[in-house]
């Protein structure tokens, strides 16, 4: 409770920080440079400096922590990458060649090549399917509710969740896992499905194939809706049947969107971290960028080098979707 | 919205979305169910089967030879196997072989012409023509079904026992205080970049784009160099929550920022126009019509911020420490899927207190989650 009380006390005094900062600035902004009551060259040019100013000062607290929390961290791991594991040591690119001869780290590699395969296609797929068909059907709200809800579970919530569904127990004994029940139920064997190299890591896609649908649905969903009624009538005119339809006119249509929603999947799946930790901390061969990385981080009281090192390998991969990220955004601001 | 809507289709749609709403729901259901289930019947059977009665082979013990009493020339002992009377015995037996090798009611020759008889309802007997010797009690294996039952204990065990209970309060401190200051923060510099013009405005905002997407493990091992370092230089504890709230802070500005800003470009320049006419201030027009006109950006902003810092795993990890005291629900979680991996009443209750308060805000809040998620990705592309 004690706790409870320093948060939210702490809560009010940082919003209170910022009110004071920002009231404060402004306030003394326009003491030292007043504009009211002058006239003439004096006060349009006191107007200038005060419009100059003024933006920086509305910006400063978010530029700074953005520069402590993101910008200084990646100059700084991409330097701790070429020095030894307490970053005082420069070693050039031994880290790097560490990780090409290293075994786990390839497995790792190779992981996340599946995962950015699998997991960005199958939860696009999915959600743009289930966003076509629930647009059709009077319950489509409710169904899509209930497909968006693990959205806001946890990674590790779902992991739980989902290591109920792929529990074991020895053949010939009551499976509780639904998993292990259904295959029991059509005469199979039963499986501790997380120890089957390879195919495990298919097994934890997914998890978060089942999180991240829902968001490529309503997405998705979103911009079916966007779809102008003209073109669909059209093709109904001509005799389309509802596959042309929607393969050859809605589908083409929204492809920017499509592309926006695998992007951003893309980029979670380079970061899964939670659901290996949770299901398999990297054992059984499904071993992942972010765990290795957060594993180096602490293994062995920490090898900063390596750990950065694997971190800079993921900036590598996010590095093409951010350029066209940023290349989309300035196209539409000056569309504006 | 479709011409097509009135094709023989339909079933087929109705009845697929049917099954991948029942694939989508299930496991969490099963998840729910088997946290309200008896502990030893959610041990033995599938959650699919809490409501029907479940078969358990189970052993008990008579009472002890001291406790017979001579009846009609005969020694007997007498009592009752299970607790409560709803559960039945469908089987029984005295090896551990032959767990079920007699059918209830009916006397068993356990040897030396003493004969045990268990009925349906639990009670049995011991019946000896010699007095019996020893100190312990007879075993006796039976097969009962018995009926669903539903509980709280696993909730209130978890609570109590497994130190869920401080960890909830651990992540309310986390996620509170990282939702609400940024706001403030975010909100003021989105105007500046959304409305008031200085030269480089294109390239912070181009910069803030980029950094959307920059990978949080590039910030980690930094932070935490930088975080030991401030935490020796003024003889402070590195791991605070002060320094939790500013990680997730840092971490969540670009999507605020981001958000916010194409929120506020989208609202009408002639209110600001007509506000500075009358001579308004940025600041006058940013706190007087700005901030409340936004405010269902701030709030899928903020939907968005409590989500992830209370479901956040990795940031708690590292700057708030792994220890008894400061672990998160999330990290208690991980924990506990290592120390009771098959103890299935404790995971899934735990799991179920992790994942209810992200659940509340969501069936509450959806609408604006929604518009939020919109603002955030479609716009972008």
């Amino acid at each position: 409770m004690q706790q409870l009380l320093f948060a939210i006390s702490t809560m009010v005094g940082g919003v209170l920080a910022c009110v004071v900062y920002f009231f404060g600035t402004n306030w003394l902004l326009d003491k030292l440079f007043p504009s009211k009551g002058l006239t003439g060259a004096k006060a349009s040019k006191n107007l200038r400096i005060t419009n100059a100013i003024r933006p920086w000062l509305f910006m400063a607290p978010a530029l700074f922590a953005l520069a402590i929390y993101l910008v200084y961290p990646v100059f700084e791991s991409v330097r701790l990458a070429f020095h030894d594991r307490t970053g005082q040591q420069f070693v050039g690119f031994s880290n790097f060649s560490w990780m090409i001869n290293d075994g786990e780290f390839r497995q790792s590699i190779f992981n996340n090549f599946l995962w950015l395969l699998v997991v960005p296609a199958l939860a696009t797929f999915f959600g743009l399917v289930i966003a076509a068909l629930t647009d059709r059907i009077w319950w489509g709200n409710i169904a899509k509710t209930l497909i968006f809800m693990p959205m806001a579970i946890s990674f590790v919530g779902a992991a739980v969740i989902w290591k109920f569904v792929y529990d074991y127990r020895a053949e010939g004994s009551e499976q509780i896992g639904i998993l292990n029940a259904i295959v029991v139920a059509f005469g199979g064997a039963p499986e501790a499905w997380m120890t089957i190299p390879f195919w495990n890591n298919f097994f934890l896609m997914v998890i978060l194939i089942w999180i991240q649908t829902g968001f490529a649905m309503v997405i998705l969903s979103a911009a079916l809706r966007g779809i102008p009624e003209e073109t669909i009538e059209a093709a109904v005119i001509d005799g389309a049947n509802g596959f042309q339809i929607f393969f050859k006119i809605m589908v083409p249509q929204i492809w920017g969107t499509i592309a926006v929603v695998w992007t951003t999947i893309t980029i979670l799946v380079l970061k899964v971290f939670d659901i290996v930790l949770a299901m398999t901390n990297g054992q059984w061969q499904t071993q992942v960028l972010a765990n290795l990385m957060f594993d180096w981080m602490f293994r062995g009281g920490g090898d900063f080098g390596r750990g950065a090192s694997i971190a800079v390998v993921i900036m590598i991969l996010v590095i093409p979707i951010m350029i066209w990220n940023i290349r989309n955004a300035t196209k539409e601001m000056e569309g504006h | 919205m479709i011409a097509t809507s009135r094709s023989p289709l339909i079933f087929v749609v109705h009845l697929s979305v049917l099954l991948l709403v029942a694939l989508w729901t299930l496991p969490t259901a099963g998840l729910l169910i088997s946290s309200l289930r008896d502990k030893d019947q959610l041990a033995v059977s599938g959650w699919w089967t809490a409501l029907s009665t479940s078969s358990q082979n189970m052993t008990g013990r008579a009472a002890s030879p001291e406790a017979q009493v001579e009846r009609d020339g005969k020694f007997v002992i007498s009592g009752n196997l299970v607790e409560g009377g709803t559960t039945k015995v469908s089987a029984f037996g005295f090896r551990p072989m032959q767990p079920a090798a007699f059918e209830p009611g009916k006397p068993a020759d356990i040897g030396d012409g003493q004969t045990l008889t268990v009925n349906e309802d639990g009670s049995y007997e011991i019946v000896s023509p010699t007095k019996m010797e020893g100190t312990r009690g007879q075993r006796i294996f039976y097969t009962a079904s018995v009926p669903p039952r539903f509980t709280l204990d696993n909730y209130r065990e978890v609570l109590n026992a497994e130190g869920i209970g401080a960890s909830f309060i651990n992540s309310l401190t986390v996620a509170i205080p990282a939702t609400i200051i940024p706001i403030l923060v975010a909100a003021f510099c989105a105007y500046a970049l959304a409305w008031m013009p200085f030269p480089g405005r294109a390239i912070l905002i181009a910069v803030i784009v980029g950094l959307l997407v920059v990978p949080l493990q590039m910030s980690l091992i930094p932070l935490l160099r930088l975080y030991n370092g401030v935490g020796a230089f003024f003889g402070v504890p590195a791991k605070t929550y002060v320094g939790i709230w500013l990680a997730h802070m840092g971490f969540g500005l670009p999507l605020a920022v981001y958000l916010l800003r194409n929120y506020m470009a989208g609202l009408p320049r002639e209110i600001m126009e007509s506000a500075r006419v009358d001579g308004a201030s940025d600041f006058d027009i940013f706190v007087k019509i700005i901030l409340p006109l936004s405010f269902p950006a701030l709030a899928s902003f903020a939907i968005f911020q409590f989500l992830w810092t209370w479901n956040d795993l990795l940031v708690a990890m590292v700057f708030l420490g792994a220890g008894n005291e400061e672990l998160v629900l999330t990290g208690r979680l991980v924990n506990l899927l290592g120390s009771r991996g098959g103890n299935w009443e404790i995971l899934t209750a735990s799991a179920f207190i992790t994942i209810i308060v992200p659940l509340i805000v969501f069936f509450s809040l959806q609408r604006f989650l929604v518009r939020g998620l919109l603002a955030g990705s479609v716009k972008g592309g």
